[in-house]
């Protein structure tokens, strides 16, 4: 198939960007989205000119590295599919295809399609871990967690930190990632210890990052390419409820 | 230089309890004034950082990717083994110990397999603490699985994704350290050399991706956890960075490679779909489980799945090693499908495949909770749909990645498989403590050549990555940095810092004035056609021989018509590919030397000249029972050094999976 691609262009983070047009042919149905803009950089190449940078590393849907908007969706049109997943099939010939990158204040553009997600980093360091040192650990079966809790802490942790949620939101909000780390460490009774100081840090850190508040829209549970649940936002806001209640302050 | 692999005295059982009782210790005020430098992120390079700072060492810690958590160890599927022996099945240390030892076709240390075996357990406690939410039973336990080499249920594995927990559990243990200022994490560099101070590794040069600025980084010792090098067959189940150049750039200065033509072919990755392809996709091993293999009984059979009958099918794992059947170790399921596909029989398109199917396992899985439900005498419908609904639970997330990839439902239709490049054996010769050659250099995780011998069994890599990283090194640094606390940090202004600084920025301007006409991935993509068809699964010294000259007439192209757009400054994603792919075709000559000297079959390198009149590999015992140990010269100049290995507990012998 043959295809009109409109991409962003845009040099490094100070400079004004804008969107270019291309044409890409022969495009087989079986390629991937990212190997079609594979192809699109090696035309480019070839006529001399840079090609297009975006991020994008395993190629199976589970680094998180890949982040492009396509015709104004997270991801692309595929219900819980990263970018590298979705594949031609989804478009037939002659279509035009809009690409941006993740467009939010705490993902300032580094270059085309590729932005900054330090800020996801940043927030993890504020809480979204277990202090316990190496070799503390007492014998693993000591602790039975109840399947169910196991099985929904694990759904929490399969967030991969891509931003989609927040390329998603119109207030541009961190709070689904950060609600699935919360809800992740909150469903364990290993997580329960530091609990408070946790949620209080978290979203005290999302708030300085410059990420937005939510207002319950659901663009984000519906753009998420692994499904992340949006009850993890109705936990993320007991906790954090519980915590302010029970006096605790971030620090 | 002769190899000194350091293994402690005493019985096999009592090396490391012994090492750990006299190695050397730094005291707590000291390590404040020691700094490490930590290359990559993964499961061995995050595990590392997170437990070296916690021992209060100033770590600095480097990846190339925008984050630490997309270190390629999150894409690892099935599963993590540990001795626990939780399902009272007969599983031990030992039984760990020798079952690595023998999927390893007997070219691994037993010192350090033994040493994985015994921390393998704390790693499990270790990662349930850090809240790592492994598959559970109702009962609250943990979960096990059998997975292909073994006997018995020792894997631990949190669904498909078990490698994303584990670094996530270790990115966590990183950041932590972060925010506690123990460690400083610089992603988007890439290490591009290594500074040797009085023979010792003192630092890197780094380049900030971003900037394209070149950096100097000052560490008392250097930890290269950068992965493997699969890349260079182009087309892996390795991510589009992986990358071989932190290694390569150590060995060029004077680190060993050991075993480089010991790749793993894994069985079970979806088949190459067209030229466009820019990687392969694994399906994890844990389907063998349930899946059947099997291609058609009669050559270039041309009908749909559906329509072979029963007796039509040739289940030929099954029927060649009936022990193991579809569960035998990964180098042998590879190489039993590439000869089926070989000899005419292979399905799909392409022809280059075999089928896993499910069919058997719904009809089981379907009667077993038709009986739960109370429900006897099932309809063949009601079987189906249970059964589905339990392959789904297990296998959900896998199937749906087949079905995005190839648009087959397989549900519907059996999947089709075929082995594809997957890990790396070979990797920096190591001693027992981890270090290169090169002093205060060390090597963790698949980077290094150490524990999996020719042949890594299943679930073995993520317990290999987070032991070296949480349980070795805090000891084995330890005892080298112990001599060295009288050492300032060294200012950056040294001249040795200077002159790698100047080594690397030459070399980049060398590649951005070449300005030929072929990008990088077009070379790239050459050298690893060579690399699979004359130093993949199968090979001969006559097409090896070949492949090197092939190697080194590539090598002269990339170096006058490589084209990189762009400039030295700021992003330029098409340099930094640049010099990988450069890195990768030196590695490709020395991997096919390699190969070409190793005139036996063992593991996942399997000569044609040497097989058992049944076709499968023969070792020689006699004349290759040794690590080949490769010093780099200069170009296209090596020296092999051997590393002999004694057994004195294991007793080697032909494998048998029968």
């Amino acid at each position: 198939m043959n295809l009109t691609l409109k991409v962003w262009r845009q040099q490094n983070a100070q400079s004004q960007g804008g969107f270019e047009t291309y044409s890409v042919k022969d495009i087989s149905s079986e390629m991937s989205f990212l190997e079609m803009f594979d192809v699109l950089n090696e035309q480019l190449i070839h006529e001399g000119k840079e090609p297009i940078t975006f991020d994008h590393d395993c190629r199976e849907g589970i680094c998180g590295a890949c982040s492009m908007h396509i015709n104004g969706q997270a991801h692309g049109p595929w219900h819980e599919t990263t970018t590298c997943q979705l594949h031609m099939r989804a478009f037939k010939d002659g279509d035009t295809i809009v690409v941006e990158p993740w467009r939010a204040a705490a993902f300032p553009v580094i270059k085309d399609l590729m932005v900054d997600r330090t800020s996801f980093d940043r927030i993890i360091q504020a809480g979204g871990y277990i202090s316990v040192n190496t070799g503390n650990a007492q014998d693993a079966n000591n602790l039975p967690i109840a399947k169910d809790k196991a099985d929904e802490s694990f759904a929490a942790a399969t967030c991969i930190g891509c931003g989609a949620c927040v390329a998603s939101c119109k207030n541009a909000s961190a709070s689904l990632f950060l609600s699935a780390k919360v809800a992740h460490l909150a469903l364990l009774p290993q997580g329960d210890a530091e609990r408070k100081t946790r949620v209080l840090n978290m979203v005290d850190q999302m708030d300085k990052e410059g990420f937005g508040a939510c207002t319950n829209t659901g663009a984000c549970e519906a753009e998420c390419p692994k499904g992340i649940s949006i009850m993890n936002i109705r936990r993320l806001n007991a906790e954090y409820l519980r915590a302010g209640l029970s006096g605790s302050i971030a620090r | 230089m002769s190899l000194n692999s350091k293994i402690p005295a005493g019985e096999l059982s009592q090396k490391w309890s012994l090492y750990k009782n006299n190695c050397k210790i730094v005291n707590p005020a000291n390590k404040r004034s020691l700094e490490v430098i930590v290359i990559g992120t993964g499961l061995a390079g995050a595990s590392a950082a997170a437990a070296l700072g916690e021992l209060g060492y100033k770590v600095k810690a480097f990846c190339f990717q925008d984050s630490p958590r997309r270190a390629h160890s999150i894409a690892a599927q099935g599963g993590i083994n540990a001795a626990k022996n939780y399902q009272n099945d007969g599983d031990s240390v030992y039984r760990l110990f020798y079952d690595t030892i023998k999927g390893g076709d007997y070219r691994a240390r037993e010192s350090n397999v033994h040493r994985l075996a015994e921390v393998s357990a704390n790693i499990i406690d270790q990662c349930v603490a850090q809240g790592v939410p492994f598959a559970r039973e109702y009962g609250g336990m943990l979960s096990n699985r059998s997975f292909g080499g073994t006997q018995v249920q020792r894997t631990f594995y949190a669904a498909g994704q078990t490698g994303q927990q584990l670094l996530i559990g270790a990115y966590q243990a990183l950041e932590r350290q972060v925010a506690l200022g123990n460690v400083t994490m610089y992603s988007r560099h890439e290490m591009l050399d290594i500074v040797k101070i009085d023979g010792k590794a003192r630092g890197i040069i780094a380049r900030n991706l971003i900037t394209g600025k070149l950096e100097r980084h000052f560490g008392h010792a250097v930890l290269i956890c950068s992965g493997g090098y699969g890349n260079v067959f182009y087309l892996s189940t390795n991510a589009m960075g992986s990358n071989v150049t932190a290694a390569w750039k150590a060995h060029r200065q004077g680190a060993y490679f050991g075993n480089p033509c010991y790749t793993q072919i894994h069985p079970t990755c979806i088949p190459v779909s067209g030229d466009h392809q820019s990687k392969l996709t694994l399906m994890s091993e844990s389907l063998r489980n349930d899946g059947r293999i099997w291609v058609p009984k009669k050559q270039n059979d041309n009908r749909k799945a559906s329509e072979i009958p029963e007796d039509e099918r040739d289940y030929y794992l099954e029927r060649r090693y009936p022990a193991f059947g579809n569960l035998v170790p990964r180098d042998v399921a590879s190489r039993a499908a590439k000869e089926r596909c070989d000899a005419g029989y292979g399905v799909g398109t392409s022809k280059q495949a075999v089928y896993l199917d499910f069919a058997a396992a719904v009809i089981r899985y379907g009667t077993i909770e038709c009986s739960k439900h109370g429900n006897h005498n099932p309809s063949a419908d009601e079987v189906r749909k249970y059964g589905l609904a339990v392959v789904k639970e297990k296998y959900g997330n896998l199937f749906d990645m087949y079905a995005k990839i190839t648009g087959e439902d397989p549900y519907e239709v059996p999947m089709r498989i075929y082995p594809a490049v997957h890990y790396t054996m070979g990797g920096l010769w190591v001693d027992y403590e981890l270090m290169t050659t090169v002093e205060g250099l060390y090597c963790l995780g698949e980077a290094n050549f150490s524990d999996h011998g020719a042949n890594r069994l299943g679930a073995s890599a993520l317990m290999q990555g987070l032991a070296d990283g949480y349980f070795v090194i805090p000891y084995t640094l330890g005892n080298y940095l112990a001599d060295d606390i009288r050492t300032k940090a060294i200012p950056t202004d040294h001249p040795a810092f200077v002159a790698a600084e100047k080594e690397v920025e030459g070399r980049i301007n060398q590649l951005m004035n070449i300005k030929g006409k072929q990008s990088v991935e077009s070379i790239h993509k050459r050298l690893g056609l060579i690399m699979w068809n004359k130093c993949g699964m199968g090979r001969t010294a006559e097409g090896l021989k070949e492949a090197i000259l092939e190697i080194q007439a590539l090598k002269k192209e990339f170096w006058s018509d490589v084209f990189i757009p762009g400039t030295v400054e700021g992003m330029n994603n098409e340099l930094d590919k640049a010099q990988r792919v450069a890195d990768f075709i030196e590695l490709g000559e020395l991997m096919c030397k390699d190969a070409l000297n190793r005139e036996e079959s063992c593991g996942g390198h399997f000569r044609e000249e040497s097989q058992t009149p049944d076709g499968e590999a023969q070792r020689n015992d006699e004349e290759f029972m040794y690590v080949a140990a490769w010093e780099y010269n200069s170009d296209s100049n090596w020296t092999l050094h051997k590393e002999e290995l004694k057994y004195d507990v294991v007793k080697p012998s032909q494998r048998s999976y029968k």
